[in-house]
């Protein structure tokens, strides 16, 4: 599904992000990145939402070569994925369900849809109660699981979660990972970058190990190991 | 598809407008002021053409003829004078009334009315007052006179004195000053317009660099640029109609204070009865000018951020 085919991103002389990196990402699997801050997770994941292009190599959605999509089509592209950042960025002027129906109302959905949809998105996250706070209104855990509603409510193919739990307490941090475990067994694959341990070794998934831009090690059942 | 769309930005151009009340405030005050200048700009234009005008109007071409120049010749040759395209208009002054005239203005100099009546016929000649369009087309009109044949009869010309060679330092003089007002009116008004419509539109692009990471946040949902747009340019017209409303109902009791001292001073213009007169111009210069710079503005400084 997501494929990586000798990718580098050199930014100057001695600021290398990534390295002659290639790996392959399955269709429903769950893939953890750690790797030490400035291994490399976040421009990983920047490439995959052609944020950030490659010094040289490919990479590949769905057999397409991402960099190669025109500007102006991206917006569709991003679509099939769903992105949780450590920062949550919410839209701060709108609520919980304005902040989902956006996600909703830019991919064209009807408002029957939205009006179905949203509310399903925020039960599923354990927000049914919260849906008209404002972000300023809410918990640091509370908005982080707001970000995943949003994330998931257009059915994505793959979620993309950059250190989603950096912020938060154990527990929130334990809820958030079984809200994407949940999101995980209904089928959608997930990308996920942390350094927590604790985290890594309670999933029992994929683990890609980063560092200094280069894969030191890629296990199909993980332990937290640097 | 397309109503749903529009209305879905249209919903979110408002809310960005309320919401972020205090952005809302500041930019809607800044371009008050730029739509104040513009409809200064309007009422400037109108009090210097009107006074222009009224100064204009004062200038005249005087024709004395010959008291041997009979009425049908004077009558024609007005004729043929109002035909020509550079003429306003002509005032015939027979002689009985030039003389009429005369008396009345020396009614109190009984030395002159004396003298006056020691004459065995009226003296003064018919006179004609020509009024041109335009200052600088006196000089054409006195040449015309000059050279034409009806003047003379018996080889002798009619015409005693045409008064434009007396006044022709004095018209030259004025119709330069009309002319370089008018220029130096046209371009101050231009760079007055630049510059507030510069604030205005840096104003407006402030108020949307707070909003730049809502607009990176927007794209990476997977909102196309229309869709980031649109709400910000609604927010923009929303901005600019209200600054417009603002200063049509700020013009009221301003023209209404003004009125009285610019109609003494300046040829008699009364500013708020011309407002309420052109009130439909106003609107739409005003209303017109702050939709279509609140439009272009956000329309522009939204794809500055575009581009990240």
């Amino acid at each position: 599904m997501i494929h990586f085919d000798k990718v580098s991103k050199i930014y100057s002389d001695n600021s290398t992000a990534l390295d002659d990196v290639s790996f392959s990402i399955s269709p429903k699997e769950f893939v953890s990145v750690v790797g030490h801050s400035g291994a490399g997770k976040t421009t990983l994941l920047r490439m995959i939402l052609a944020e950030e292009w490659p010094t040289s190599g490919t990479v590949f959605f769905q057999e397409r070569d991402v960099h190669a999509l025109k500007r102006h089509r991206l917006h569709e592209y991003r679509r099939k994925i769903g992105t949780i950042f450590q920062d949550v960025r919410l839209l701060p002027n709108k609520t919980a369900y304005e902040n989902i129906a956006f996600a909703m109302e830019v991919a064209g959905r009807t408002d029957d849809e939205i009006a179905s949809d949203v509310p399903y998105a925020l039960e599923l996250v354990n927000l049914a109660d919260k849906m008209l706070n404002f972000p300023r209104e809410l918990s640091g855990g509370e908005k982080q699981r707001v970000a995943i509603a949003r994330a998931i409510v257009n059915q994505p193919d793959i979620i993309i979660a950059d250190e989603p739990t950096a912020n938060l307490d154990p527990i929130n941090t334990q809820e958030i990972v079984k809200i994407l475990k949940k999101i995980n067994d209904l089928g959608t694959t997930v990308m996920l970058t942390t350094h927590n341990k604790g985290v890594i070794d309670s999933l029992g998934r994929r683990v890609i190990t980063l560092d200094r831009g280069r894969i030191i090690r890629d296990d199909p059942k993980g332990k937290y190991s640097l | 598809m397309l109503w749903m769309n529009a209305k879905r930005l249209m919903r979110a151009g408002f809310m960005n407008f309320y919401r972020n009340g205090f952005v809302s405030l500041a930019a809607v005050l800044v371009m008050t002021v730029t739509l104040f200048c513009i409809g200064g700009v309007v009422f400037l234009s109108a009090t210097l053409t009107s006074t222009l005008e009224a100064v204009k109007n004062k200038v005249d071409v005087n024709v004395y003829f010959q008291t041997r120049a009979v009425e049908e010749e004077v009558l024609a040759l007005a004729e043929s004078l109002r035909a020509l395209p550079e003429v306003k208009d002509v005032e015939y002054i027979s002689r009985e009334q030039a003389l009429l005239n005369f008396k009345k203005r020396h009614e109190n100099d009984e030395l002159t009315l004396q003298a006056l009546k020691e004459l065995p016929d009226n003296p003064l000649g018919a006179i004609l007052n020509i009024r041109a369009l335009e200052p600088s087309q006196y000089e054409g009109i006195a040449e015309f006179l000059k050279g034409d044949n009806a003047l003379a009869r018996d080889q002798k010309p009619l015409i005693d004195e045409i008064n434009y060679y007396d006044n022709k330092a004095a018209i030259d003089r004025l119709t330069h000053i009309i002319d370089s007002a008018k220029t130096l009116g046209f371009g101050l008004i231009i760079l007055l317009v630049i510059l507030s419509v510069i604030i205005s539109f840096n104003t407006i692009r402030l108020a949307l660099y707070i909003a730049r990471e809502e607009i990176g946040v927007m794209r990476l949902v997977g909102a196309s640029n229309t869709y980031i747009r649109g709400p910000f340019v609604v927010t923009g017209i929303l901005y600019g109609l209200s600054a417009a409303l603002l200063t049509l109902i700020l013009f009221y009791p301003l023209t209404f204070y003004l009125a009285d001292s610019t109609e003494n001073f300046l040829s008699g213009l009364n500013l708020f009865e011309y407002y309420l007169g052109n009130f439909g111009l106003f609107f739409v210069i005003i209303a017109g000018g702050g939709i279509i710079l609140g439009a272009v503005s956000s329309f522009w400084a939204v794809r500055r951020y575009l581009h990240i």
